[in-house]
């Protein structure tokens, strides 16, 4: 090769050094990340604002946020529980939305499964429902609810909260597992059955850590959906007061910081959540080389 | 060696009123390597999975190992199968993916690994245990599938078309591969196929089906040689049909009178019993000799003429195609010894070939696009 280069005097295309291309760049290049970046300030001004006044100082005798900065205290974080009323609210709401995510999980994985595996009467009118649930707006929902609760005379109170948590929550796990099943080949529990896995064991050892990821996805937004549900609980708490009823009741006279200081806890514990989970997901992308030929 | 390992008694499976099997009877000895072979809809499938207890028959009985298993659910039946996706779990690695059968049977940890090793280097995959089956290319994942079935160490193993995503080269190596470890394990193999080559490639015996029935069962050699219906005789390898009539059935001769009038002679015991005086004779390609039609006939020897159409190269052969008696394309492959030069289009020519390679198969209905495709 190289004796045939010094034979010849044309250079081969080898030897020549690659002629450097300059860079143009429209303006539509930029178009994207500056759109993208101003969507996120969008995003996350408001909470921004949040977690920079739970740490305002307020001087009142009645503390409450405004928007003029007094100074840096970590004084509200100290006495995050020094409002009455506020604290049981908070846990009441932590409690519902835990209790209404597990029982909205657990139903709305096995609504998906019977959904994506089976055919049955009633099969389309199942999810018609379950999109005119999410689409219907909540206002009708919680009033049609109160109807309800009043005409078979259940008591308003936690139980009720629970009730209707747990009904709008099921539909979005439903939705949020279907996706993830219809990715999922039936011929893997055929496998686990043939090599001696009884229907049972085929659930617990191949169907569920492979929809999991769905299951918990749904069971999050399942979580988030109840802890800030407004509209409905208003119409079905009775005298329960969860911590968005809370708030709500509190704006006319003023929020007092510990509002900010709770609201900035549940971000908090959702960020560290999302991102254990992106951290999960992105282990279990890693170590993926190419695979070699056999 | 001659036990009966996998039986079916007039089995049929309808799906709605459609028969994907229909009436079928079929008896595996032990430690043979059978194949289902058929185009695809031919129930082939079908039949594999009432063995392996994916569906229940609407009648019939399924025996393995002499015992009524027509009941039983896949996982208590001593049989396991290799998927055509291999439908390895994603989730597992592969050492997981492979001891999930014995997890199953609780055997022993120290067991499992011996095992799993065994089975791993059975399919020449050692060291490969910590991977993920998204982490393996398609022949290697092929491999984890068998060992994962073989592990077992089941009384039959259901083969369903398993070779079938796999590129030519990878496929033929497989082929050879499997029928190793056949040999090696000494396990019955149930292999379901639509590739005739394949087939005859690794089977002791096989089946040929067609309408969820079997048309043909037997040792390749003799599929292949005596097909007992023009479907076989077009299904596994190419095949040249004359229509003619049964004219003389006597102790050792046999005669068909093709519609041009000629004679063609082949030996009786190659009639079957059950057939009509309508027939189809036949003559595999690469029986016939192929010469420029001059002088006489040599005796003996069965013969037409024709037009010769098309003369291709293909390397290690030429291969003719004939206008025979009556319009009827004929097929010719003669290997290329370089000694004799080729015939040219547009010739006369003679096509000859001996008695016994003669073949009188009863004519079938026409095939369906679907199953001209195969």
């Amino acid at each position: 090769m190289s004796a045939l280069a010094q034979d010849t005097s044309i250079p081969s295309a080898k030897d020549l050094a690659p002629v450097p291309r300059e860079r143009r760049r429209r303006w539509t290049y930029y178009t994207l990340p500056v759109y993208s970046s101003a969507f996120f300030l969008y995003l996350l001004i408001p909470i921004t604002f949040m977690v920079v006044y739970s740490f305002n100082q307020s001087h009142s005798a009645l503390p409450q946020v405004t928007s003029k900065w007094q100074g840096f205290t970590t004084q509200w974080y100290q006495q995050w529980n020094g409002v009455p009323d506020l604290t049981p609210a908070f846990f009441l709401s932590i409690k519902l939305a835990l209790i209404a995510t597990v029982i909205s999980a657990t139903l709305g994985t096995l609504l998906a499964l019977a959904l994506v595996r089976y055919r049955f009467r009633g099969k389309g009118a199942t999810e018609q429902m379950m999109f005119t649930n999410i689409a219907a707006p909540e206002i009708v929902l919680g009033a049609s609810l109160l109807g309800f609760f009043i005409t078979l005379n259940l008591p308003r109170g936690f139980s009720t909260l629970l009730i209707a948590h747990v009904m709008f929550c099921v539909a979005y796990v439903t939705i949020t597992v279907r996706a993830r099943l219809s990715g999922f080949d039936p011929m893997l529990e055929q496998a686990a059955q043939d090599l001696g896995a009884t229907p049972w064991v085929t659930f617990w050892k191949i169907t569920l850590p492979l929809i999991f990821p769905g299951i918990l996805a749904g069971a999050l937004l399942a979580f988030a959906l109840s802890i800030d549900d407004f509209v409905t609980s208003n119409f079905v708490a009775g005298s329960s007061v969860t911590f968005p009823l809370w708030v709500y009741g509190a704006v006319k006279v003023g929020i007092p910081p510990q509002v900010f200081v709770l609201g900035t806890a549940i971000f908090s514990a959702g960020l560290v959540l999302a991102v254990l989970a992106l951290v999960f997901q992105g282990r279990a992308k890693k170590a993926r080389p190419e695979p070699e030929e056999g | 060696m001659t036990e009966i390992d996998v039986r079916l008694e007039r089995v049929s499976k309808f799906f709605g009123d459609v028969p994907a099997v229909d009436d079928l009877s079929l008896d595996i000895a032990e430690g043979e390597f059978f194949s289902l072979l058929g185009p695809s809809g031919c129930g082939k499938t079908t039949t594999l999975r009432m063995i392996g207890g994916f569906e229940d028959p609407s009648l019939g009985t399924v025996y393995l190992g002499g015992r009524d298993v027509t009941d039983l659910p896949p996982y208590r039946r001593d049989v396991n199968t290799v998927f055509q996706s291999y439908a390895l779990f994603p989730h597992l690695d592969v050492f997981e993916n492979v001891a999930f059968g014995l997890r199953r049977k609780k055997v022993g940890g120290k067991d499992i690994g011996q095992r799993v090793r065994d089975a791993m280097s059975l399919v020449d995959l050692e060291g490969f245990e910590k991977r993920k089956p998204s982490q393996m290319s398609g022949g290697q994942q092929q491999r984890v599938a068998l060992a994962r079935a073989l592990v077992n160490r089941p009384k039959v193993l259901l083969l369903d078309e398993p070779l079938g995503a796999l590129d030519l080269k990878l496929r033929k190596q497989m082929q050879l591969e499997l029928k190793r470890i056949q040999e090696e394990v000494g396990i019955t193999f149930i292999y379901v196929t639509h590739d005739q080559e394949e087939a005859m490639t690794m089977s002791d015996r096989l089946a040929v089906m067609r309408h969820g029935q079997i048309e043909q069962i037997g040792a390749p050699e003799l599929v292949y040689e005596s097909p007992a219906t023009e479907f076989v005789a077009g299904f596994l390898g190419a095949s040249n049909l004359l229509d003619g009539e049964l004219v003389r059935n006597q102790s050792d001769v046999a005669t068909v009178r093709l519609s041009t009038g000629q004679d063609i002679h082949f030996p009786a015991s190659k009639v079957p019993s059950d057939i009509d005086t309508l027939v189809k004779v036949g003559v595999r390609p690469e029986k016939i000799s192929i010469e420029v039609d001059e002088g006489e006939p040599p005796a003996g020897a069965n013969w037409v003429s024709g037009l010769l159409r098309i003369a291709t190269y293909i390397g290690v052969s030429h291969q003719y195609k004939v206008e025979g008696p009556g319009g009827t394309e004929l097929t010719v492959y003669v290997q290329n010894l370089g000694a004799e030069e080729a015939p040219a289009p547009g010739r006369k020519v003679r096509l000859t070939w001996r008695p016994e390679h003669t073949f009188i198969v009863k004519p079938s209905a026409a095939l369906s696009p679907e199953e001209e495709e195969e």
